[in-house]
């Protein structure tokens, strides 16, 4: 199960990757594995608020549609559009080419609460 | 599959697994004056007996048998061919309970994966579920619909789509924030300079029923071009037989399309059961309620049929799910594809035409009547609406003695004392239409 040094995690499974002054996130290896073939990705709107802990996606795969959280406040900047014709991309590279959204985050703070790989290898070991 | 009851052996072993000695002990709970009440039920009656008095009240009923009848409003008399219910009285489509296992229900699930074609095609849409309860509640999860895909809340219905079908929609969507506003009528059909300045980005959809409640197809230029400025959505509520010879909803444009199945060979049955389609763009299919078959192949390469996109469903989305439906009207779906397969292409038109002509003809007839003015000179259907010098109940109440039900006269459905709807299907002959025209003629002259 991979679990990139580079980035922070959640609870929920989900990653965000610092670029900029902007957080890039997308959801886990695990996740994605749990998740099975992904056929749908519905993403929000550029420039809609989110709220850290709450649903800001939907992944659909052939068994489930599951929530996707925010892990910070603030405004999607940009969605990763190409899910459309390849929801693939987020089961084959959940890192890089299956990114979901890119938020401005409103409060840098809230980055400082997320898990490092470390710590989300021992979260994923306890569950 | 076959119902094996327990045995009274089996019964025992479970009472002693759960340490209960007989079955009566489960109930102890209950107070014992509310267990075995007395019930006051008649003495009964032998076989013969009964059979008298089903037929003394059955005769108390008259059906259209007996009378001569001229009222549409969401329910249309139908030619239906005697093979609809061959197939439909199958025990094995009549008895079968939400019958959507891939693994035993190949039959059905093909036969709903027809319909949904079937539907789209009618419509001029790219994708159909496998039905709703009925039309009044498709045109109002389609109004859910549009406001999830719109992310807004304010919906432009007409006043013009059928009363009942208006407080529907009213129901379903009490509870949730939403801005519901209605497009007064004007002479029969919307006030396009209302609809106009409500019409605004703020709006989810755009609710129309075509033809309407009065027979008259609204003018569709009064919203065509604001509808997509607006970014909202035009969902269209059509009688499936008209799109035999009206332009389908999703060739002119419009993103959702619902309406009653019952025109398309359901028998009237007092109101029911009917069923409802509902149509959209392939785009928003992800938002679409209900049951929806998809077809597929299994491991050996063959073609099988599948219950498909669950995951907008209940069952898997919970409380997020496009909605509560979480059944289709099979049996009347059922009926409604075999009339469409029964009918074709050709048959459709020469219904829809049939229709067309015989209203017409009538309409001229009684409009000619001094005193009688249609209420629009808008193009027509099967159904038109004229004011009547004189109260049109009184008129109907005649009429109904000379044995002809003349259309829908009550205030309140009509909200006024002299409207009257009048509805023509090609189950009328010439002579027909000509009679009830002569005694309508008498009627209002006196």
């Amino acid at each position: 199960m991979s679990i990139p040094e580079n980035l922070r995690y959640t609870e929920s499974h989900e990653w965000v990757r610092e670029d900029g002054g902007e957080s890039v996130i997308g959801i886990t290896d695990f996740a994605q594995h749990e998740l099975t073939d992904i056929v749908f990705v519905d993403l929000p709107e550029v420039d809609s608020e989110v709220e850290a802990k709450k649903a800001c996606c939907v992944v659909e795969s052939t068994k489930i549609a599951a929530d996707i959280y925010a892990p910070v406040s603030g405004k999607i900047v940009a969605v990763n559009e190409e899910l459309n014709d390849h929801p693939e991309w987020v089961n084959e590279s959940p890192y890089e080419k299956g990114w979901l959204v890119r938020i401005a985050p409103s409060d840098k703070s809230e980055l400082d609460t997320l898990m490092n790989a470390a710590d989300y290898q021992s979260h994923l070991d306890s569950e | 599959m076959p119902y094996t009851p327990q045995t009274p052996d089996d019964i025992q072993e479970m009472l002693s697994t759960i340490g209960v000695s007989q079955v009566d002990d489960l109930f102890n709970e209950l107070p014992a004056a509310l267990l075995n009440p007395e019930i006051e039920l008649p003495t009964p009656l032998a076989e013969q007996e009964i059979r008298e008095e089903m037929a003394r009240l059955g005769d108390k009923n008259r059906t259209l048998d007996f009378y001569l009848s001229f009222i549409g409003g969401g329910a249309y008399d139908r030619i239906r061919p005697s093979l609809i219910d061959t197939i439909t009285s199958r025990a094995e489509f009549a008895t079968s309970y939400t019958p959507y296992q891939a693994e035993v229900s190949q039959g059905t699930l093909q036969f709903i994966f027809e319909f949904q074609s079937m539907i789209a095609a009618l419509t001029g849409l790219e994708a159909a579920n496998a039905s709703m309860y009925d039309g009044a509640s498709a045109l109002a999860e389609a109004a859910l619909m549009a406001m999830r895909i719109t992310r807004k809340n304010k919906v432009l219905y007409a006043a013009t789509i059928h009363p009942r079908w208006k407080e529907t929609i009213r129901t379903y969507l009490e509870g949730i924030e939403t801005e519901l506003v209605e497009v007064p009528e004007r002479d029969g059909i919307l006030d396009s300079r209302f609809l106009h300045d409500h019409l605004d980005d703020q709006t989810a959809a755009f609710l129309v029923q075509q033809p309407n409640f009065w027979g008259f197809l609204e003018d569709v230029s009064a919203w065509r071009e604001a509808i997509g400025n607006a970014r909202a959505l035009w969902v269209q509520a059509s009688d499936p037989v008209s799109l035999g010879v009206v332009s389908p909803p999703g060739t002119l444009g419009a993103d959702i399309a619902v309406g009653e199945l019952q025109s398309l060979g359901l028998p009237l049955s007092f109101g029911g059961p009917y069923a409802g389609y509902f149509a959209c763009k392939q785009k928003y299919v992800r938002q679409i309620p209900g049951r929806v078959v998809g077809k597929t192949t299994d491991l050996e390469g063959k073609t099988g049929y599948v219950l498909t996109l669950q995951t907008r469903e209940q069952h898997i989305r919970r409380d997020k799910a496009t909605s509560n439906i979480c059944t289709n009207q099979s049996l009347c779906a059922l009926g409604a594809t075999l009339y469409l397969s029964l009918m074709g292409a050709t048959g459709m038109r020469e219904v829809a035409r049939q229709n067309h002509d015989k209203a017409h003809y009538l309409a001229e007839r009684m409009a000619a009547v001094p005193g009688v003015n249609l209420i629009s000179s808008r193009p027509f259907f099967n159904e038109f609406t004229l004011q009547l010098p004189l109260p049109a109940s009184e008129v109907a109440k005649k009429m109904k003695n000379a044995g002809i039900l003349v259309g829908i006269h009550q205030a309140i459905w009509t909200g006024s004392e002299d409207r009257l709807v009048v509805c023509a299907t090609e189950t009328k002959k010439k002579q027909d239409l000509d009679r009830m025209a002569d005694v309508f003629a008498q009627t209002i002259q006196g």
